[in-house]
């Protein structure tokens, strides 16, 4: 539920005027729900950003999240990433 | 990728029979500013509180303000869920809630800054109207009176 609630909440901000981007680990709930940007990340519950006490992977993750900002296409944009290689 | 299959056995069973209201037009604020110049707020539905904040209730659609100039090891976890492992964000809130990755973000230049202010949501809720109606736009204009251009959200 945790991730129909990102949604949901990233839809009202979004309209408040605010550039939104989320994090998602249930692709078709994000699909149902059209959250502006979303990144789908593959990881299990609990790990939005993969592991604990891993910045680098941590930082890959917020970087992929944020580029989407600067995508043009027309919302949602959904971007599925596999597994983040960190150097 | 997490598809439904990958889920317990309860859980997928719950989401099967769940039935999600249908959301058509997405809204849409195109980025305005640079990134380096943009104004970040952070928003979980890890459920975080901070020690004297009342706890979440099941399906409690409210949320707690998260001070920006908070420890990320202060934060409690109020999200008691046995749909995934908690003992992660536990360890590290920054697994749910990256406030310390923001701010070397915000020292790095690589965005403008961070709001004085945060929100923390308890994700766990099958009726969302209130959540829809009442306390996602009440967040939403908080953080547009508090001059914020970009939200960052996580679940849990």
């Amino acid at each position: 539920m945790c991730n129909q609630s990102v949604g949901l909440i990233q839809r009202a901000v979004e309209a408040s005027g605010i550039s939104t981007v989320s994090i998602t680990l249930i692709e078709d709930i994000t699909k149902k729900v059209k959250p502006p940007r979303a990144l789908s990340v593959p990881y299990g519950f609990g790990h939005p950003l993969g592991e604990p006490n891993n910045p680098e992977l941590q930082h890959a993750i917020i970087a992929e999240a944020l580029a989407l900002l600067a995508d043009e296409t027309p919302p949602p944009i959904l971007k599925v990433v596999g597994t983040l290689r960190v150097p | 990728m997490a598809p439904l299959r990958k889920l317990d056995p309860f859980s997928r069973f719950f989401m099967k029979l769940y039935r999600g209201k249908h959301y058509e037009a997405t809204p849409h604020t195109p980025l305005r500013l640079p990134l380096n110049r943009c104004r970040v707020a952070l928003i979980t539905t890890a459920g975080f509180l901070l020690p004297g904040q009342p706890p979440f209730e099941s399906g409690d659609c409210s949320y707690r303000e998260m001070p920006n100039a908070i420890q990320t090891q202060a934060l409690i976890n109020g999200h008691k869920s046995a749909a995934y492992d908690e003992r992660g964000l536990e360890t590290d809130p920054n697994l749910a809630f990256p406030l310390d990755r923001f701010k070397e973000l915000e020292t790095e230049g690589k965005i403008g800054s961070l709001n004085h202010r945060h929100f923390s949501f308890m994700g766990s809720i099958t009726k969302p109207d209130a959540l829809i109606t009442q306390s996602a736009p009440e967040v939403g204009h908080k953080l547009k009176t508090d001059g914020v251009d970009v939200a960052f959200l996580t679940p849990v």
